[in-house]
């Protein structure tokens, strides 16, 4: 077949020979089996149709195990492992039902359906220049027109509104969100705040601290502020990790003594993009973010000594109160997590 | 006439009456597909496409975006009365309370990633076979345009279900956007309406992701494929292929019952996969808390790569008069993949100005044609499998017993090192196979049969290759690098512009110089009275070895010389 996209005859007749010159060319066409055959061509129609019944069939299946199977069934499939029984019966039923009606169709167009192989021609993209000079003038027509380049008042005023009237749609976006402040700079920690473990709320003493150990912790009031706020925000600030080493082991601190008894607080939120990070290896005091790996030193003021964050881990100072609890003797003196672009260097 | 037939006209003439459309549809219903494995693979992408949206309609009936905090008290005992999102409980229901509900969460995120992978696999292919020449640059760019529509709808819908690993890959994007130089805070305070995480966002992203970004990949495919269409498809060089018509099978009857066929075998594989193979369970991950995170946590595979980058760039931060300026994120989060996606959607102009290549290109070149094109493509993926395998340093250092950080700082050097190295090796390996392709082309192919004539030389017997094959391989495109200008014209008056013409005659070189030629047609006919002599020598020999090799008992019976 060809196609003659409304061109005049004499080019017709050019381009029938162009496709007569393609088609000889072509490779002698090879008849199939099923071509030939009549008894394979038969077989290959109850193939076809085999695999549109078994769809009907799975489709019934579906239907079947969607009534009869529990949600909540377990089975054991070997290979598999213990598997929600619902979802593998839906899932292998649906499944099938879609794929043979597929495999019937490419398996029909692949065996019995006329697959002559045919030509035809491109013709270039580009209009003829005649084509192209007639839309330019048309063009210049209806511009001269509308007089828009004759009246440059007009053509200023249209162009000062046009650049003008998307900005509402932007100050509308204005109310997504409050402005940041100092926000970023403020935790919950302020001095005396009772350092309580999370996620139980128990108050911690010195002596709950093995050597080598770390526990994750919070500020007493979380919770309730957390409550109180109806969201995450503070607990993304405030969470903390407690080490326990040996007081000669702590090569440096970002403060005076804001260790209690070789007991050192530290931001649990990484200083990179701000995930928490909660793996640490007593030997080195090392601490691990899982995220990047960043890798923070905390015998040596939570320094950085590996990955891609730039910051030191920010340091709580800490003591107990007079009921032997800990307790943050200030807030953290630097923001907690990710670099922004105000923070500078406090 | 049958009455399916009957049907058919009444319909057709129906519409005819309103639209005038026979003639279109007469034009269309015959239009001539070609045929190559290859050409699937954009089929694919546009299948996965029809199949996550279907699911994810389903899913938008069940799911609640919805960052109010409340008690589960769902089947699934492990977490009942945990405190979480609503999102992350509806997910939960939607898994274990609703029949079918997991299959169809399951289908969803298989075929994201199907439509992923397909939509990349099928950009390399359009690269390796210079598919995006004049006239296809712009299908280039909408390709490229939806690719990264695909990426971010992953990683939205990802975000969705506020588990622990969506919520902490949602964390490192906000710890980008922070980064960002003067605008970044006030950014990332109106996108989470506040600080992070706030209660606003997910049904936020929510819009995004089954509205804004499905409407704009909609939009872009449909631009994408009436223009396959309009263009006509590319083809592979071959017997009566040429540039100027496309060979294959017409719409109706073949092809569209081998596309449609092909969408349901998509659509049912990705169904069997997602009854088989459990992905995403985020019953395992719990609710997500700023203050937790699991070890290993991986994200979908597509965003690895950024992962990596993020995970490889060393720690450089400057404060500049009280202001930061974070390039340890910048520079892996946004500039390189900023610059990536630039370079890929422009690289169809930047060959085009380099090799001053202006034609209309409907015959796909053979990788091996364009070597520097594939060799530049061969070394962006190596670049992109370093960062990807960056992404998992953790999984493999566990896994080799290595330590993370040998690992970083291997790929540190590596990711400068190995795309040019892998560079050089392709080009030679482009080289080598267009030297084997003239070799076929003048002395037939190799086959293994050695042969002892009459006065004792041993030759080994070339048999001429077939029509096809020679088709194919005069199809290769002779390139000639454009010649280097004067830098002074005759009155020894510096040319204008000799710069940019210089540069540009350096880099057509670049791109063309080593390519080796096809022979002339006098070494062909030479070539081809030598093949005929060489068979007509061989042809006595090769009756005798024919008749005497068969030995009943599985022996030889031959002087070993001649045999094979
Ligand atoms: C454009 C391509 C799309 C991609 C790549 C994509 C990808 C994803 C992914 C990876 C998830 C997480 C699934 C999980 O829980 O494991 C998801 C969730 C979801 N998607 Fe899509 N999606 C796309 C389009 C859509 C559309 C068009 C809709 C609806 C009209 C939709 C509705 C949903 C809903 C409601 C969820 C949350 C429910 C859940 O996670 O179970 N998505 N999407
Ligand atoms: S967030 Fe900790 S290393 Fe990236």
């Amino acid at each position: 077949m060809t196609t003659h996209e409304n061109l005049p005859a004499t080019t017709e007749s050019a381009e029938a020979a162009a496709i007569e010159k393609a088609a000889a060319a072509l490779p002698a066409h090879r008849p199939r089996r099923t071509d030939v055959d009549p008894k394979a061509a038969r077989r290959a129609e109850r193939q076809v149709a085999a695999m549109f019944l078994g769809s009907a069939l799975m489709t019934v299946l579906f239907v079947v195990a969607f009534v009869a199977i529990p949600v909540d069934e377990t089975v054991y499939i070997w290979g598999f492992g213990t598997v929600n029984a619902s979802n593998i019966a839906l899932g292998v039923t649906f499944g099938l039902a879609i794929l043979l009606i597929g495999t019937g169709a490419i398996h029909w167009s692949k065996k019995l359906m006329n697959e002559k192989e045919e030509i035809q021609l491109r013709h270039p993209l580009a209009s003829s220049d005649e084509e192209r000079e007639a839309a330019v003038e048309a063009f210049q027509t209806y511009q001269a027109d509308s007089g828009f380049t004759q009246r440059p008042i007009i053509r200023r005023s249209l162009l000062t509104a046009m650049v003008l009237f998307p900005i509402p749609m932007v100050v509308l976006l204005r109310d997504l969100g409050p402005l940041p402040g100092e926000v970023l700079r403020e935790t919950l920690w302020e001095p005396g705040s009772r350092i309580v473990i999370d996620p139980t709320g128990r108050p911690v003493r010195p002596s709950d601290l093995a050597l080598g150990g770390l526990i994750s912790a919070m500020p007493a009031d979380l919770p309730e502020v957390q409550e109180e706020e109806g969201n995450l925000n503070a607990r993304a600030k405030a969470a903390i990790i407690l080490v326990r080493m040996e007081p000669q082991e702590i090569v440096s601190q970002q403060g005076d003594n804001w260790d209690y008894g070789g007991i050192l607080a530290f931001s649990k939120i990484c200083t990179h993009v701000g995930c928490p990070i909660a793996l640490y290896e007593q030997r080195t005091h090392h601490l691990l973010c899982p995220c990047h790996q960043s890798t923070f030193d905390l015998a040596d003021s939570g320094n950085v000594v590996f990955g891609p964050a730039a910051r030191r881990l920010p340091q709580l100072p800490i003591t107990i109160d007079p009921e032997g609890f800990l307790v943050a003797v200030d807030g953290f003196a630097e923001p907690v997590g990710p670099s922004f672009w105000e923070r500078g260097d406090a | 006439m049958s009455a399916t037939v009957k049907t058919a006209g009444k319909t057709a003439g129906w519409v005819d009456d309103r639209f005038t459309s026979s003639n279109f549809l007469k034009r269309n219903i015959g239009k001539v597909f070609p045929e190559h494995w290859s050409f699937m693979l954009g089929e694919i992408a546009l299948y996965s496409f029809i199949v996550v949206m279907l699911s994810g309609v389903y899913l938008t009936l069940f799911f609640k975006p919805s960052m109010i905090e409340l008690a589960y008290n769902g089947s699934y005992v492990p977490l009942k009365g945990v405190k979480m999102t609503e999102a992350y409980a509806s997910t939960l229901n939607i898994s274990f309370d609703i029949r079918g509900g997991l299959l169809m969460r399951q289908i969803h995120h298989w075929s994201a990633l199907f439509f992923v992978a397909a939509i990349s696999v099928h950009l390399l292919r359009v690269f390796f076979t210079g598919a995006f020449r004049k006239p296809r640059e712009l299908n280039w760019v909408i390709g490229v345009g939806l690719l990264t529509m695909a990426l971010l709808a992953g990683f939205a819908g990802y975000s969705l279900p506020d588990d622990l690993l969506s919520g902490t890959g949602l964390r490192i994007a906000q710890g980008i956007v922070l980064s960002l130089p003067l605008v970044g805070t006030y950014l990332s305070f109106f996108i989470f309406g506040g600080e992070f995480p706030g209660t606003d966002f997910i049904s936020r992203l929510y819009a995004v992701h089954i509205l804004v970004v499905p409407g704009l990949i909609l939009a872009l495919l449909t631009a994408h494929l009436m223009m396959v269409w309009y263009q006509k498809h590319t083809q592979f060089p071959g017997l009566g292929r040429t540039n100027d018509n496309v060979v294959g099978y017409p719409l109706l009857p073949i092809y569209m019952a081998k596309a449609g066929g092909f969408f349901f075998v998509v659509f049912g594989v990705i169904t069997l996969i997602s009854g088989l193979v459990t992905i995403n369970p985020i019953w395992l991950y719990g609710p997500y808390t700023p203050d937790q995170v699991t070890a290993g946590s991986q994200p979908d595979w597509y965003i690895g790569w950024l992962e990596g980058s993020l995970r490889m760039m060393p720690n450089v931060e400057w404060v500049i008069f009280g202001y930061t300026l974070s390039w340890n994120i910048l520079v892996p989060a946004v500039i390189l993949p900023g610059l990536v996606f630039t370079v890929m959607a422009i690289y169809p102009w930047i060959e085009q100005w380099a090799t001053g290549d202006k034609r209309e290109h409907h015959l796909l070149d053979r990788p091996r044609n364009a070597p520097v094109r594939t060799s530049l493509g061969a070394m962006a993926v190596s670049f992109y499998v370093l960062l990807w395998i960056g992404g998992g340093n953790d999984l493999i250092a566990s896994f080799f017993d290595m330590s993370i950080n040998t690992i970083t700082w291997f790929l540190r050097f590596a990711i400068f090192l190995v795309p040019p190295l892998v560079f050089v090796a392709t080009k030679r390996i482009c080289l080598g196979l267009q030297r084997r392709d003239r070799d076929k082309l003048l002395h037939g192919m190799e086959t293994g049969n050695i042969l002892r004539l009459p006065h004792g030389e041993f030759i080994e017997v070339h048999a001429p290759i077939s029509d096809e094959e020679k088709a194919v391989l005069m199809a290769k495109p002779e390139r000639t690098p454009l010649t280097m200008p004067e830098e002074i014209d005759e009155n020894g008056v510096a040319m204008p512009g000799a710069r940019g013409a210089r540069l540009r005659a350096k880099l057509s070189n670049f791109y063309y110089a080593d390519n080796i030629p096809l022979p002339t047609r006098e070494e062909l006919e030479a070539a081809e009275a030598h093949l005929r002599h060489e068979v007509e020598q061989a042809a006595p020999a090769m009756e005798e070895d024919r008749r005497l090799i068969p030995a009943h008992d599985g022996s030889v019976l031959h002087d070993p010389a001649i045999d094979k």
